[in-house]
Parts: C-alpha cells; structure tokens; sequence
C-alpha cells in the first residue's frame, strides 16, 4: 500500500472548457520548429545549417556549457531556416518534414542489462536528456552531477488537465522500461506520485519505484510540493524530476531504438468548439487543429500548456518541447467592463470570499482584472502554497536578491511553477513566477 | 457607459507617452480604472488572474465600516440634542450627525488623495487605493469637534510621513489613520480629550442651535471611570450625558459619547462579520486581541484595588475604541504581522497593552492607539521570529543528514 499524503493548501480553479477523453487522430504539419528557449538553462550552439538533412534523433543542437547534452530532431527532413533574434539568440530552428519519418536507429536496448553509465550515454545520445529536469534552479539536468533521487509525477491537477491515465493507454511498457532506466541512473530511489484518483495499472503498479499517493488540489501535481512532502532538497542536493509522459518518451528510445517524440496532446480551453486528444510530434504547427475549431469574432489567447504555466502561442504556433496541453482562452483586450469593483457579475470568479461564489465553470479571460501594487493582503499566497515555506518572505527575499535569506528560506525546493497559484490570486497582480524565475537563474549564475 | 467609454478612448492618447497630457497620466489611469476594469492582459507567468484587486479589498473594507459610520452619525445627533434639551426624531438626529462629519470626511479624503494623487504622478505609478480606507477612518477616530484644519494638517502629516516616505501604501510601517491620530493627540491634547470635545454641542450648519441643560457631562464612560473617586466597582455606575445610568444596551448600541467609530459594538460586529465572511481581515488577529484583552482584565480583577481594575472584561470590550482597533486598525495588512502565527502574538499583545494602558495611565483613557501603534512597530520583529523558525527547521534538516 502506498504512502497517502493529504494537500490541504491549494485551489482548483473552475474552468469551463474541459477535455473530452476521446482520441481524435494524428496531427502533423509540413514544417516543424523547435524552439531553444523551451530548455531552460541551455545555451544552444547549433549542430546543423540550413539545407542539412535530418533524420529524427539527429542533432540539431547541443548545449554550449554541457556539450555532451544533444537536442534531437523529433522528424527527419531539411533545415530550411534558423530563425534569430536579438544578439542572434536562436528563437527557433524551423525543419521541412519527410511525409515518411525516416528515424535513425539507436538499437533496442535491455536496460536490465545496461550500466548507469551506458543508460545516462544512451538518453545523452538520443538527445531527449532535456526530458529530465532538475532542482535546484529547475533547469534541463546537469548529467554529470549526481542525483540524490529522481521525482516522477504521475498526475496533472493544473486546470484543464490532461488525464495521464488516458494518455499513458498503449505505453505501459515504455514507462515501465523508462522508470528501470531512471533507477540506474540514480544512487537513491526513484518516487513515483499518483493520485488517489489514477486508476492507470501502469502507474499504480509500477516496479522499481517507491510511490506515493497524494489527494488535494492543485499544485498536488506539482513535482516540487510532492518533493517538499517527500523528501525535501537541502543545500547542496541535487534531484532530478520528470513526469510520467516524459518518462514514457524515455522508455519508448530503450524500446524501439529510434527517437519518437510523439506525445499525447489535449486540446481544450473555453473557446475550443470541439475538445479531444490528439497525438503529434513535440514542434508541430497547431494551426490545422485550430482551424474552424475556436470562437470567432474575439481576441484569442493560445496556449502551449496551461492556463497557469503554459507559453503564449500565435495561431499558426507550434506545440512546445515539454507539453502534453494546448488550450485555448478569451484574450478579453476587446473587453470593457465597467465599474469592475462594485461587479456582482457571476461571470467573475475569484478564489477568495470577495466575490459571490457560484456552482459553477468559468470562462476566464487573460486579462490581470486590476493594477500592480506593491504587496498588502497577508495569508493570501499562503493558502495556495502547501509547501513547508513562506512564500511571500521567499518572494520579498527573492526581489532583493538576498541569496541568503533565499537560501534560508527554501529556494532550491521551487520551481516557478510552484507559484503559478500564488500569481493567480494575488491582489496585487504581481508577475511573481517571472520573479521567481530570475531570482533562480541570477542565483545559477552565481552558484555555479 | 458606452459613451464614456468613447470618450475615454478619444482622450487617452494625450496622457500616454508623448500626449500633451502625459504628465497626468496617473490621474487620468485612476479614473479610467475606476470606471472600467483595464483591458490589460498578462504578458508573463499566469495567464489568467482572479478577479480581486486592489480596489475590490478596499472597497470591502469601506462597506464594512458603512455601519459603524451611520450608527455613529446617528449617535452624534442623539447625544446633541440630548445635551441640548430638544426632542428630535430619528431621522434629524441622523441628518444632524450627517452634517457634523461631512465636512470631516470631505477634508481628509481631498487632503489625503490630493497627496496619493500627486506622489503617483510624481513617481510615475498608478494611484494606489491604501487612503480610501485610512480617508474614511480618520474622522471615524476622532472627536466630533475637531476643527477642520486640524483634520487637514493632520491627514497631510500622516500620509507624508508615515506612509509616501517609506514608499507608499503596503510599505508603511504604522497604521495612517492612528498616525494621524497620534499626531492630534499630541500636538493638541485639549482638543482631543476631556469632557468637551466628544459632544457637539453647537449648532451644525444652523441646525439644532440651543443651550446646553443643567447637568450635562460630556464625560466618556471610560473618562469617567478614570477620574472616578469611588474606590469599588460595584459603587461604580457608567452615566449618560444627562446623569441617567447607561444600560448594557446603549453600551452595546454605543449611544454615549465618544468618537463615531469607538461606538458601537453592534456595527462593529457587522462589519467584523462582513471582513471575514469576504476573507479580508484576519479573525486570527480579531479573536486574538480580544484573547488578550480579557485575560488582562481578568489578571487585573484578581489583583485589584480600584475600581478600575475591578472593571469585569465586558466593559472593557463595550466601551472605547477596543473593537473598533481590533476589527478595523489591528487587521491592516500591511502594519499588522505577517505570518499567521504572528497574528497571534500580535493580537494577543495589542488586547494585553490596550486594557493596561487604559488601566494604568490616567493620562490616556483610551489605550487602543497606543497600543496598536506600539504593536505596528514589533511587528515585523514577530515575524522574523516565526520565519527564523522555518529556516532553523530548514537548516536542521542539513545538520541532520550530514
């Protein structure tokens, strides 16, 4: 019997706009990006030019800190552009796909029979290490450092949630295999969280790992408070974490030998017309399954991931490296509405008691509903935050830079997404992830 | 509304970058997000907010002191004309005290938001909503026959040095309106104590004009029991202005005299409701200065030897200023403690160093003030107790493994 650990702290935020658990085909595109900033903390130095031919799992780029990190092709085609941006930062490396993926063959492996070593070369190898992120800092893991464990959530509570039971269906095996791979890879123990409510026989008989069963709202998903619960990050620790998909992706290389960034995608949000799965490689265009498909005659917001963390997308976007989510919001810049302060209006929703609560789903908009302050209400993120930290001294310390007070305080327990929620209900609207994030990134700099 | 909205959208760009106007940018935005909700869409991080701000926390807070506000204009008008011999009905004794504050509220609101406005524009921020709270408080706290000026000069004080100096609304470090307050207090004690200044006894605006009849005190209950000479308690009888026994009920109801917001329980006690039942004052700190209020009375009783010692903890709680500070000035945000643990101590602290500042220091008949600034300024020093709590906890873990 696995160990149950409670969330009380947390909200989950009623949005209409809830996926279908139904499968509805294969989605490609002719072309297919990849967007280095999705890999947090890597510095790209490209592998190939424009006009190079690719097979899926050839290099398309590795990291400059840590060349032995390759980044691989999820098709095979032509590199038809490396679009730049400012300082001739890569913003994204566009490839014309094959209409028959052609996969360069990395032989089926026994990872049973493997060594620690020859597991971490094989992933390495592959290019699809970036699936393994680690904590401190929440950056693409360095391979060299060892972990003190690795963390697998097998669950997702943010709003609108894919529901890994249905998108695990059919890789039983590859997450098995992927869960033996990561056991190598690491002196200490592997944890796998799941929730009261998986019913995956995947999932919840899972070898090789130690599982926990959690029950809360969101962020119970989060690996970060499943490892606050667990078995906290101390100064100088180092875990890797991952999610039970990117696992999956892991397994299927050991598998089938060959590169296969497919993932199971759900495409939800208020103004989709009809919700649903679909299976697509990481970097196709989602336009074809946004046509026809969303409300017209309002300003749109797409997103790639959720309404919490995910990336703002065009219309003609791309599914990004890391999610399993695309949905699909009001913008709300066409929206004028008046007197907000005095609104009895149900159509707002807020988490706290200053509004009238309603049984009911609501159509948010990705409007802030007000103007940065400074922070006044108390207790505020603290309700939202089921983390053994103080999130708004965390944060007070984290604006000043004060790496001690940071150290103090936990800040190599979070990830920014941890504090998706606290930048939801905060009054004072502050971009408290952002925040988050370049206190994380100046402390890297610093640290290492 | 579609017209204004128009109309706003035709102004606007002589405020943004560039405009004529820009100058007065943040007027302009202080009102146009007071009339619409701005249009403004996240850029980073989360891409959908709840629907509280700023403005809905305050606006909350001004509708629960909406009570005590009326229950107050109405005793103003009971107490004068009670002092003045003349049967009144309801409705004129309301319209009298209508009177009398109107010019107070008008003077702190135009003299405190004339500054927010012109810091905002200054620093080039948005106007922030802290002084739609502090603006209705101030004539809430003081006696009703505080000369205008006096509101002025004292608001201006309060809102330049307690809070634009140390950055603005959520950086200052003691309450606004208690600093305004204290700023009175010291500066001119005669008009902020003593018998004369807690009933109006002139006329307002031509309104309700007459002698004061023979007998009258305009004594506050705490005031009286201060200066008591009676040794014992149970000798002891709390009187109205005309000499009659106060009831529990008019204790409760706050018909005495006494500023509009240290009277009455009842109203308070609505507004308490609304201020937890919305989430926006803590009842932590509430229930905790209570806490703290009646186990120092109780230590007293046991320890007494003058009547007001003796004093049970009810009247302690009924009278004066004590649910007022403890619902409404004890729970602000930004100058109580931070942590919810902290909110204890703090409450509890506050309840403990009001009742023994009423107690013990004839000078003051009224400790709220006192203590609730004294406890503004330890707050943080609570805090750093309870996180410093965390991060040994934190440190331990190290320790432990290592």
């Amino acid at each position: 019997m696995a160990n149950l650990i409670n969330i009380k702290k947390g909200l989950q935020i009623p949005l209409l706009g809830a996926s279908e658990e139904v499968l509805r085909g294969k989605v490609t595109s002719e072309f297919v990006r990849i967007c280095p900033e999705d890999f947090h903390g890597i510095t790209p130095k490209l592998a190939v030019k424009v006009d190079d031919r690719v097979k899926a799992g050839n290099t398309l780029f590795y990291s400059k800190d840590h060349p032995e990190i390759f980044f691989a092709s999820p098709v095979s085609g032509v590199v038809t552009e490396v679009v730049r941006g400012e300082k001739r930062r890569i913003l994204n490396i566009v490839i014309k796909a094959d209409s028959e993926i052609e996969y360069e063959d990395f032989g089926i492996k026994n990872v049973s029979s493997l060594s620690s070593e020859e597991v971490k070369q094989s992933i390495l190898e592959a290019g699809i290490w970036f699936l393994i992120k680690q904590r401190p800092y929440d950056v693409v893991a360095v391979p060299g450092k060892q972990p003190r464990d690795i963390f697998v959530t097998g669950f997702d509570t943010a709003p609108l949630a894919p529901s890994y039971d249905f998108m695990l269906e059919g890789q039983e095996a590859d997450l098995q295999t992927g869960l033996d791979a990561l056991a190598k890879l690491t002196s200490g123990k592997v944890y796998l969280s799941i929730s009261t409510k998986t019913k995956s026989k995947a999932l919840r008989d899972a070898k090789n790992v130690v599982i926990t069963e959690f029950n809360g709202p969101h962020p119970a998903g989060n690996v970060g408070v499943q490892i606050n619960h667990i078995k906290p990050v101390n100064r100088g620790e180092v875990v890797w974490t991952l999610n039970a998909m990117d696992v999956a992706l892991i397994g299927r290389l050991f598998n089938r030998g060959r590169v296969d960034l497919t993932r199971t995608v759900t495409l939800c949000g208020s103004e989709v017309k009809q919700t649903g799965y679909y299976k697509m490689l990481i970097g196709t265009e989602l336009s074809s399954i946004f046509n026809g498909n969303v409300t017209e005659g309002i300003s749109l917001r797409y997103i790639s991931g959720n309404p919490l963390t995910g990336r703002k997308i065009a219309k003609d976007g791309v599914l990004r490296a890391y999610d399993s989510q695309v949905t699909v919001i009001p913008e709300g810049d066409d929206v004028h509405e008046a007197f907000g302060w005095a609104s009895l209006s149900p159509k707002r929703y807020s988490s706290g008691g200053t509004y009238l609560k309603f049984n009911k789903k609501y159509r948010l908009d990705a409007r802030l509903l007000g103007g940065p302050r400074a922070i006044i209400v108390s207790n505020e993120y603290d309700k939202v935050f089921p983390m053994d930290i103080f999130p708004e001294q965390l944060i007070k310390a984290t604006l000043a830079f004060n790496i001690d007070k940071m150290e103090q305080l936990g800040i190599y327990e979070v990830a920014p997404e941890d504090f998706a929620l606290c930048e939801f209900v905060d009054t004072s609207k502050l971009e408290i992830q952002r925040i988050i994030r370049t206190g994380l990134d100046l402390l890297r700099n610093e640290m290492e | 509304m579609k017209a204004l909205r128009k109309y706003l959208d035709k102004i606007k760009p002589n405020f943004e970058e560039g405009g004529k106007l820009h100058w007065l940018w943040s007027t302009y935005d202080a009102f146009e997000t007071f009339l619409f909700v701005p249009n403004r869409t996240s850029r980073s991080g989360v891409h959908i907010h709840d629907a509280r701000d700023s403005k809905r926390t305050m606006i909350i807070v001004i509708l629960a002191l909406i009570p005590a506000l009326l229950v107050g204009m109405y005793n103003i008008g009971l107490q004068h004309y009670t002092a003045v011999g003349i049967e009144a009905d309801i409705f004129t004794k309301f319209i009298y005290g209508l009177l009398a504050i109107l010019p107070q509220l008008i003077v702190s609101y135009v003299v405190g938001l004339g500054i927010e406005f012109a810091v905002a524009q200054f620093k080039k921020e948005e106007v922030a909503e802290g002084f739609l709270v502090s603006g209705i408080l101030i004539p809430m706290i003081l006696p009703v026959d505080t000369p205008l000026w006096m509101i002025a000069v004292a608001t201006a004080f309060a809102v330049i040095f307690a809070k634009e100096v140390f950055g603005g609304t959520g950086y200052n470090v003691f309450n606004v309106a208690l600093i305004a307050r204290a700023f009175l207090f010291f500066s001119y004690p005669s008009k902020m104590s003593g018998d004369q200044v807690w009933v109006r006894t002139r006329d307002t605006f031509g309104m309700g004009g007459g002698q004061v009849i023979d007998g009258y005190s305009g004594a506050t209950p705490l005031g009286q029991i201060n200066t008591t000479e009676v040794s014992s308690f149970s000798d002891f009888t709390f009187t109205g202005i005309t000499g009659e026994p106060l009831t529990f009920t008019d204790m409760f109801l706050g018909l005495y005299p006494g500023s509009i917001g240290e009277a009455s329980t009842l109203a308070i006690l609505i507004g308490a409701a609304i201020l937890i039942i919305t989430g926006i004052g803590s009842w932590k700190t509430m229930l905790s200065v209570f806490l703290g209020g009646t186990f120092t009375v109780l230590l007293l009783n046991v320890f007494a030897h003058n009547a007001y010692m003796e004093m049970p903890p009810m009247y302690h709680l009924l009278l004066g200023g004590f649910a007022f500070g403890a619902v409404f000035m004890a729970t602000d945000p930004v100058t109580s403690a931070r942590t919810e643990k902290g909110k204890w101590i703090y409450g509890f602290l506050i309840g403990l160093l009001a009742v023994t500042i009423r107690v013990f220091n004839p000078g003051y008949a009224e400790g709220m003030m006192l203590a609730i600034l004294f406890m503004n300024a330890f707050a943080p020093l609570i805090d750093f107790y309870v996180v410093d709590a965390n991060i040994k906890q934190r440190l331990k873990r190290v320790t432990n493994k290592a």
